[in-house]
């Protein structure tokens, strides 16, 4: 009697393998834990991956300070739960020269993401990381490997990435090199969302459309999730206007833009996301400064 | 004319969760397309997306503006530039590397390996069809069957795609002609029959005009179907003969959370696995039962191919990462020597008899290569001869392992047939193989025990069997220095021998040049005979320029831990070459010595040398007295 597998027992079963890998062939693994949706996917396979221990690695989780409230409250429920240790990072610089969204624009991205991951990667002597991105989610990362290679200076280069057969994967590097994993390399945004309905994943309630105050900027919706920060840091009052929103991909709340949405139920929000006309990397101001290859230049400086 | 493949709008507004259902059960379809940069690939993969609306409105927006200031197709949409995602590639409007698209439909979620078709990206194409379960072979209609529509059917046939789409595309250039696609489908036939492809479906398409992408086209009323999305959703996966198949379970990790449980993690290769199955581990072929297939959610009845399990024994017993779980009463093989087919992938090119990594399942040996049989001319499948394999070549040649490995023919199983080779020291993948047999020299010698050990040999010997490994540039001193060391260890009444690098050339390895695979091989030889010489209680001491770090190291590996004495005879390259005893320097530098080291091959100094002498600094006696006092005690 045949057993038929759908295409999430296929990617799950991949990243399984893909973890498995890792852990058997690394020396100091970890797992980069931004608290979004394919955070928590990735953490419930890990779960699954080492059951009955604990997944073998920590959490790392690069601190911008900026991230929303909720992010924070469920970062710290969800390491316990599973058992396993939560590193968090801030860069030391970027936190004495206050660095923000406002005053230092790609700066701020650039010194807490990636001048931060490289630091914490450094700092533990992590020889590799497991992160959260999809082939679907842009142009560059669909050509990127599942292990994906760094040099000493955590710098990618693109036209000289190791070839990927079948499942093997050559995990081999010189001291000093690491390699970042991507065990969910293959899924789409909407696989993410059936595999957490399927397995009741608990995600941030941002992904969940409730009334929050928000304010314009740029033409685009935002969250005023400290509202007495964003006023010191601008110097001046923000009017907010409080609207029915959600997200659809959470980072800094500054630079996070909301949807105007009544999705309050996951099956609304699939519904939402199957409906939709936008992709999701669109609410993200990172992706777009510096133009076309934009993020293909952050990865090639070490950016995940 | 076209129809959207896909308008599942109605159906999620109004019953999210129906909908939700029948999206669970969906099957996973691995593709790859091949066609070279004219051919079309691109914009039929950007169709793909954009009839199974996989493209957001503001990636349509971008694509418009992009379309408009670099497409290659005028005013209208350049669906290519969708998918060529490197900086590099959007500007030479070319596709580089090996590329992974996603696209749903009714029936199937797709993987799309969109790979570059020139000669030059053999390896990314490769590297596509390994995971593809079917190839779309694209054709230009005005062009038809060309050299390079062969090489992407054979590289496809080769990595065992069995399902095949001939897709001849552009049918709007040629008037929509039913004899100019009747014409290329008969040229096709011809060839693939001759390398095996027994059936493939062809189709007439325009991937510019979306003709037979999801629904027939009124420009090819001859044409009855299937269109090309639905032959990709109901093309067969044949799951159930892979779930019939003998177990293999390649051992990943051993989970040991507490000393009450200790579980095989690994992903199943084939077959079917049941609590109380009976199963063999291997090489060992120890025998046991399965009692638990664990998860978190609770234990499972049984686990079948393609799944990430955990299993547990009713015994225990050994197993290991690079262990093989099989069904106990059909193991498959072990072996050590195989014939296989190589595709070379790195600039560097093949080294026959230089020791790689090899990754095979979760197995990982050191391996070396032998010279290949042959190559093949992947445009005209010509067997050509070959020293070596270049990047991209492709070749067949035989390979041994340092230890027996659990295998299956590539044929019969990709995940126990399919290897990568490491370079030891870059760490690069250097080729991707498939092992086609055993050999059976490997299967009928078996290792003859013998009585007197070579503890035996040794303590009549009254020493302790050693390898002194003089290595150094040509002129350095490692012959006199070699035989100053040999005769006092002489005087102390010491059983040795020296074999020498000039001496060894006029004997058993005349047949050998300088070129770096005969040196390797060179090396190879000396080694395996000091071994012997070792094994036979010998203190041996062997002066060879033994210019490559790899080649010394498999030596040292040869021997048990402390018997090889790597002494470096340490003598700058301007003062060898003033010495020249034997006036070589002067040839090599003349141009009438080739391949001379230290002039036009490489010279790798030992990192961590046992013994280090300077000759700038000690003379001959200096030197002898300084490596004895180092071997010190003889016992």
């Amino acid at each position: 009697m045949t057993k038929s597998l759908t295409h999430l027992d296929r990617l799950e079963a991949e990243a399984i393998h893909i973890m498995r890998e890792v852990v058997a062939e690394a020396e100091r693994p970890v797992m980069l834990y931004s608290i979004g949706k394919d955070s928590a996917v990735m953490l419930h396979l890990a779960k699954k991956a080492f059951y009955p221990a604990p997944p073998p690695f920590p959490l790392l989780h690069v601190d911008t300070t900026w991230k929303f409230r909720d992010m924070y409250g469920l970062r710290e429920k969800v390491a316990q739960a599973a058992g396993m240790e939560l590193l968090v990072w801030q860069n030391p610089e970027a936190t004495e020269r206050g660095i923000n969204p406002f005053d230092h624009g790609p700066l701020h991205t650039d010194m807490w993401k990636t001048e931060g991951l490289k630091q914490a990667l450094d700092h533990y002597g992590f020889d590799a990381a497991f992160g959260g991105a999809r082939r679907d989610e842009e142009k560059s990362r669909a050509k990127e490997r599942i292990f994906s290679f760094r040099t000493a200076s955590h710098a990618w280069d693109p036209k000289n990435q190791r070839p990927e057969l079948w499942n093997l994967y050559n995990a081999r590097k010189h001291k000093g090199e690491s390699i970042r994993v991507f065990p969910i390399s293959n899924w789409t945004e909407l696989d993410i969302w059936q595999y957490i309905q399927q397995e009741g994943i608990e995600i941030v309630p941002l992904y969940f459309a409730a009334p929050r105050p928000t304010y314009e900027w740029d033409g685009q919706l935002f969250m005023a999730d400290d509202l007495e920060r964003l006023e010191r840091v601008l110097g001046r009052k923000l009017p907010t206007t409080e609207r029915s929103i959600r997200f659809r991909t959470l980072g800094c709340f500054p630079l996070t833009g909301a949807v105007e949405s009544e999705a309050a139920t996951l099956t609304d929000v699939i519904r939402e996301t199957l409906l939709t006309t936008t992709s999701e990397r669109q609410g993200r101001v990172i992706d777009k400064d510096g133009g076309d290859a934009s993020m293909e230049k952050k990865k090639q400086e070490g950016y995940f | 004319m076209t129809r959207p493949a896909y308008t599942p709008e109605a159906a999620i507004a109004e019953d999210i969760e129906g909908y939700l259902a029948s999206h669970r059960d969906k099957e996973l379809l691995r593709f790859i397309t091949c066609g070279s940069v004219d051919d079309g690939k691109s914009t039929l993969i950007g169709r793909l997306l954009y009839d199974s609306k996989m493209i957001f409105d503001d990636q349509l927006s971008a694509l418009e503006a992009d379309s408009k200031r670099v497409g290659t197709q005028g005013q209208e949409i350049d669906f290519a530039l969708l998918v060529d995602g490197l900086a590099a590639e959007r500007e030479q409007g070319i596709t580089i590397d090996v590329a992974y698209r996603f696209f749903t439909t009714e029936k199937r979620k797709f993987i799309v390996a969109d790979c570059p078709g020139h000669e030059q990206y053999t390896r990314n194409m490769v590297t596509g069809a390994s995971t593809a379960d079917l190839a779309v072979i694209l054709i230009d209609a005005r062009k038809g069957v060309l050299v390079q529509t062969r090489r992407h059917s054979y590289l496809c046939k080769l990595l065992g795609i069995r399902h095949f789409v001939l897709a001849v595309n552009k049918m709007d250039l040629v008037d929509y002609s039913q004899d100019r696609f009747d014409e290329i489908v008969a040229d096709y036939q011809r060839f693939a029959a001759s390398i095996g492809i027994d059936h493939f479906a062809a189709i007439p398409i325009s991937g510019f005009k979306g003709d037979n992408i999801t629904a027939l086209s009124a420009n090819t009323p001859w044409f009855n179907g299937p269109v090309l999305i639905d032959q990709l959703e109901t093309v067969s996966l044949d799951r159930a003969a892979e779930q019939a198949a003998p177990l293999r379970l390649p051992v990943q990790w051993v989970n040991r959370p507490n000393l009450d449980f200790r579980g095989f993690a690994g992903q199943i290769a084939s077959g079917t696995v049941r609590p109380g199955d009976a199963v063999r581990v291997l090489p060992s072929g120890r025998t046991t039962t399965v009692s638990r297939v664990v998860t978190p959610g609770g234990d499972l009845d049984q686990a079948v191919a393609g799944e990430s399990v955990t299993l547990t024994f009713a015994d225990e017993i050994d197993c290991s990462r690079g262990d093989v779980i099989a069904a106990a009463d059909s193991p498959p093989e072990v072996a050590d020597q195989f014939e296989a087919t190589l595709v070379w992938m790195d600039d560097q090119a093949l080294l026959p008899g230089r020791g790689y990594w090899l990754k095979l399942g979760t197995q990982t040996v050191s391996a070396t290569v032998q010279q290949p049989k042959y190559a093949i001319n992947v445009n005209t499948l010509e067997h050509l001869s070959a020293k070596t394999l270049e990047l991209n070549a492709i070749g067949v040649a035989e390979l041994a392992t340092d230890k027996p490995i659990v295998f299956e023919p590539y044929a019969q199983s990709k995940a126990l047939g399919g290897f990568i080779l490491i370079d030891k020291l870059t760490n690069r993948t250097v080729a991707a193989g498939m092992l086609n047999f055993s050999l059976r020299r490997a299967q009928n010698v078996h290792w003859q025990p013998t009585d007197i050990t070579r503890e035996d040999h040794a303590a009549l010997k009254n020493q302790k069997p050693r390898v002194l490994w003089f290595t150094g540039l040509s002129g350095s001193g490692k012959s006199t220095i070699a035989n100053a060391v040999e005769k006092r260890l002489s005087l102390m009444n010491r059983h040795t021998f020296l074999l020498d690098g000039d001496n060894v050339r006029h004997g058993l390895n005349k047949d050998l040049g300088f070129t770096e695979a005969d040196r390797i091989e060179n090396i190879r030889r000396v080694g395996e005979v000091a071994k012997l010489m070792a094994d036979a209680g010998l203190i041996v001491l062997t002066a060879f320029i033994s210019p490559f770090r790899a080649e010394r190291d498999m030596v040292r590996a040869m021997l048990p831990d402390g018997e090889f004495i790597e002494i470096f005879v340490d003598t700058p390259l301007e003062v060898a070459e003033a010495r020249d005893v034997k006036g070589l320097y002067k040839k090599a530098r003349s141009g009438a010595l080739k391949n001379f080291t230290g002039v036009d091959s490489p010279y790798e100094p030992p990192k961590h040398p046992e013994i280090r002498v300077n000759t700038v600094e000690m003379t001959v006696d200096e030197a002898a007295d300084a490596i004895i006092r180092a071997i010190l005690p003889l016992k």
